[in-house]
């Protein structure tokens, strides 16, 4: 069969469970628009979802997490380029959950073709995947989809927006439409005059939208721009609110204490907490307890004096078992076979073979901003605000939790102090509705202790890879891995929406199977490790795995090949997808690369696809009185369209910061099914004398716009690996580094 | 129990055990939450905030210890009045989440009180207790630069 064919056939083994699900539900569903859950109050006006105005003027509504990625600002942008507003005008709010919000990009990076190389009919089907978000009313902030899904949605929402105000003015003036142009938040009439939108807003949301059209790139004043971002005086005036910020009128605090093992609880006596200063409550929440009391640092002191004892834990109780368990998932059949290009088994003649194991750890978020929600339930209704990444999933949940129907339910999105993946869960604010249910009529602040939050975290799984290569002729002939690590999509889907659709998971070999490499004889499998510990999507999700052992394994045949990794790379991607040399070509130019480092001095590089777009890194170490300091790091990326040069710039160096806190010093074990770390100081990130200058290169080679909030994660673990075997001559295979190497702190 | 606490140069009373970290006094009992609870055992400079210009972990300060005036966030600047750091923090656009921003910025204003023109090496040795998870640093170093040669 055709490569063609045999792509296509892969595509379809996932595709068809939400084709499936698509016939099922009918196209009268997903076509019909979703409900406007914006509901005007005297004086407003919405014009759709997303636009709502009143006299004081216009309220964008960007609906996805603002968790620091800048997703607000830019969605934003998207919908007030197309409406000609003034960029300081604009207010932004989160918005309710609601199914007008689905995220309709997700759904589509669920296909397991390479991304790089989809065809039309691809793109389409993803797209088409895409609309069962809604089926779903799946509003969440992840895989780096904001913008792919918001870049033609919000600006064709603000076009509309546009045209419904100018055929409202050319009602009024009794003028034709196209006499009318809009600037700033205005109609401008033929004679110059201009009618406000604020005073335009009543009649405008009675026109039916007209089709429209979206302007030229050349005319953009908004994006394509560093814009100040909305959010920015908040946060650098202490007046941001967060969720952990809630405050209320007659507001109690509560602390809460899990069990550790995630079993239930056996035994307990609150006796002498229930009589410490300040407490009014101790909550029976069944998996563990929680003190409600007028300071949140008393109900912490309470909640901990209490004698608790727990039932042990539902998974292994080890971190050397739970490895046991993905170690013996080699043993088993792949799970998913995504690349099997020629024949890795029949090596050219004088081909070197290069073996390799390389592992990784269990990791926990550690937002900032620890775990919270604040609830206030009456008996029948239940108000909410936290930070949340899925909030339509969140009302579900605790709607449940409280015992009322998702209608009764108010879900008010803060500000997040991180999100990372942790926000997408929803268990912290089940947590709160169960502790407000205790105390009826009385709104209640309940907030994590580090501890509880670095022990109660859905961690980013441990994997393991084999790979074998060769090289032959200076040059990689061959590239076979199979990677082993449990399936975080079907736990996270099975808490969203109620089940795991079946079929390979894609995640266990992401930013592996899809890296824009000509290799001849190249081979990926995927192996399901059968081990259940709490679980969930790492900033990067598989590629924060895959690019390290991918590009390390890179490193190794160019070593083994006797070639310049940057060369090698050059040659392997010309051919392949340029968008990928480009941005090889890019950090090669600004790092100044010469295959060559003086002694004490030390130079790895990596390139990793992922999220669509293609991440090139080349990180400089230096040894400081036998102390590895990271002096400097250039990246070049390439996300198609950079809609705000700075905060893209931003995204991409804390990403590669946060995949170096990892890489450097991140881990988490479990003893007697308890996770070890409890604060800071025994899972220690990244600080600031240890983090590289760093000089970021934004390319737009690609034909579609790609994602940009992840990317900058998965290389960063292999260009440091690398530039530290450059530096000593070591080979590490197993993370975190500072197992194997002294870093200057 | 009460205690009498000056903090943005206004005099508070509150009733609260003597042990009660200043930070949960702050944020719980004055809902100035400009502070920001991050680890409780000071390792994350979240809750820093000055007592008579010091920079402290409040998470790590008695009320009944506070030895002192305190400033907050909240009493550096406002948003119609800021102070030159956090005029310089919007103009570097530093913040990604944010959280640890307000400790970021009292931090770094008791640095510049003591060291008004800091070279890198001062800014790492003053700003490592600190953590950032969005990994803003290089953006702080430049806003901690240009507020301190805009003074």
């Amino acid at each position: 069969m055709s490569r063609i064919g045999k792509i296509a056939r892969r595509t379809f083994l996932f595709g068809a469970v939400a084709v499936a699900g698509g016939a099922a539900f009918g196209a009268w569903y997903v076509t019909r628009p979703a409900p406007n859950p914006l509901k005007p109050g005297e004086g407003e006006a919405s014009l759709n979802a997303f636009v709502l105005i009143d006299g004081e003027g216009v309220t964008l509504v960007a609906p996805r997490a603002e968790m620091g990625q800048g997703t607000m600002t830019t969605w934003a942008a998207l919908i007030a380029e197309e409406m000609d507003l003034a960029w300081e005008d604009v207010r932004v709010i989160h918005g309710p959950p609601a199914q007008a919000y689905y995220n309709s990009a997700l759904m589509g990076e669920g296909q397991t073709h390479k991304g790089y190389d989809a065809s039309a009919f691809q793109h389409s089907l993803g797209e088409m995947m895409g609309i069962m978000g809604k089926v779903f009313s799946m509003q969440v902030t992840g895989g780096s989809t904001a913008m792919k899904d918001g870049y033609e949605r919000m600006r064709v929402t603000g076009a509309a927006a546009r045209e419904m105000l100018k055929t409202a003015a050319a009602k009024r003036l009794n003028v034709g439409v196209v006499e009318l142009r809009t600037e700033n938040g205005a109609v401008i009439a033929p004679d110059g005059t201009s009618i406000p939108y604020t005073d335009l807003a009543a009649e405008a949301a009675e026109v039916e939208p007209p089709r429209i059209e979206l302007r030229e790139r050349s005319e953009w004043r908004l994006l394509g721009t560093s814009l100040p971002r909305v959010d920015m005086l908040g946060k650098s005036t202490g007046t941001a609110q967060f969720g952990i910020d809630t405050r209320l009128p007659g507001m109690r605090f509560a602390a809460v204490r899990r069990s550790p093992t995630r079993g239930g609880m056996k035994s307990y006596d609150a006796f002498e907490a229930g009589r410490m200063p300040g407490v009014e409550k101790v909550v029976d929440l069944g998996d563990g307890l929680a003190v409600i009391a007028t300071n949140t640092w008393l109900a912490q002191q309470a909640v901990d004096a209490i004698e608790v004892e727990w039932d042990p834990a539902p998974y292994p109780e080890s971190t050397e078992a739970m490895v046991a368990a993905v170690e013996a998932a080699f043993d088993t059949e792949p799970d998913s076979v995504l690349r099997d290009d020629g024949n890795p088994d029949r090596l050219p003649a004088g081909a070197t073979a290069v073996e390799a194991e390389y592992r990784v750890p269990f990791l926990a978020h550690a937002t900032m901003e620890p775990m919270n929600a604040t609830a206030w339930f009456d008996g029948q209704h239940l108000r909410l605000w936290c930070g949340n990444q899925g909030p339509t999933f969140l009302r579900d949940a605790c709607a449940a939790g409280a015992g009322v129907d998702p209608s009764e339910v108010e879900v008010n999105v803060t500000l997040m102090g991180g999100g990372f993946g942790r926000r997408g869960e929803f268990d912290y604010a089940v947590v709160a509705t169960k502790v407000a249910k205790a105390m009826p009529g009385t709104p209640v602040n309940v907030t994590w202790s580090r501890e509880e939050d670095m022990t109660h975290d859905y961690y980013r799984p441990p994997a393991i890879a084999r790979i074998t290569g060769a090289v032959a002729d200076g040059a990689p002939v061959a590239f076979d891995a199979r990677v082993a690590s449990p399936s975080i999509a079907a736990q996270a889907l099975k808490r969203w929406v109620g089940f795991a659709p079946g079929g390979p998971d894609k995640g266990i070999v992401d930013g592996i199977y899809n890296q824009p490499y000509g290799i001849p004889n190249y081979r990926i499998a995927g192996h399901k490790a059968d081990v259940v510990p709490p679980l969930g999507f790492w900033r990067s999700v598989g590629a924060s795995f895959n690019g390290f052992f991918h590009e390390c394994f890179m490193d190794e045949l160019a070593v083994a090949a006797g070639a310049d990794p940057l060369e090698m790379r050059l040659k392997l991607t010309r051919d392949e997808w340029l968008p990928a040399f480009y941005a090889l070509e890019a950090v090669r130019d600004m790092s100044g690369w010469t295959g060559k480092t003086e002694e004490g001095v030390g130079r790895g590089l990596a390139m990793v696809y992922s999220f669509g777009t293609p991440t090139a890194m080349v990180i400089e170490v230096r040894d400081v009185d036998g102390a590895v300091r990271l002096t400097d790091a250039w990246i070049a990326a390439d996300p198609g369209v950079a809609l705000d040069p700075s905060i893209i710039e931003a995204q991409l160096t804390g990403a590669m910061a946060y995949g170096l806190s990892a890489a450097i010093g991140e881990e988490i074990t479990f003893a007697g099914g308890v996770v070890d770390q409890k604060n800071f100081p025994d899972y220690e990130p990244l600080r600031m004398a240890q983090m590289p200058r760093t000089q970021v290169t934004i390319l737009e080679n690609q034909e579609r716009l790609n994602g940009i909030g992840e990317v900058g994660t998965p290389p960063a673990a292999p260009a440091l690996a690398n530039a530290l075997f450059d530096l000593t001559g070591k080979r590490v295979r197993e993370l975190p580094l500072n197992k194997a190497f002294d870093f200057y702190t | 129990m009460a205690t009498t606490l000056t903090v943005n140069g206004t005099s508070h009373e509150v009733d609260l055990p003597d042990e009660v970290p200043l930070l949960w006094a702050l944020r719980d009992a004055l809902n100035l939450t400009g502070t920001k609870f991050g680890c409780g055992v000071a390792a994350c400079g979240a809750c820093t905030v000055h007592i008579d210009g010091e920079a402290v972990r409040s998470c790590q300060v008695p009320v009944g210890d506070v030895w002192g005036e305190v400033t907050t966030i909240e009493g550096l600047g406002t948003p119609d009045a800021l102070h030159r750091l956090q005029q310089a923090w919007v103009d570097h656009q530093v913040a990604q989440c944010g959280y640890c921003q307000s400790g970021q910025i009292m931090q770094a204003a008791a640095l510049l009180a003591e060291t008004p023109n800091p070279t890198d090496d001062d800014i790492d040795a003053a700003m490592n207790g600190n953590l950032c998870r969005c990994g803003t640093y290089p953006r702080i170093r430049a806003a901690i630069k240009s507020a301190a040669q805009g003074a």
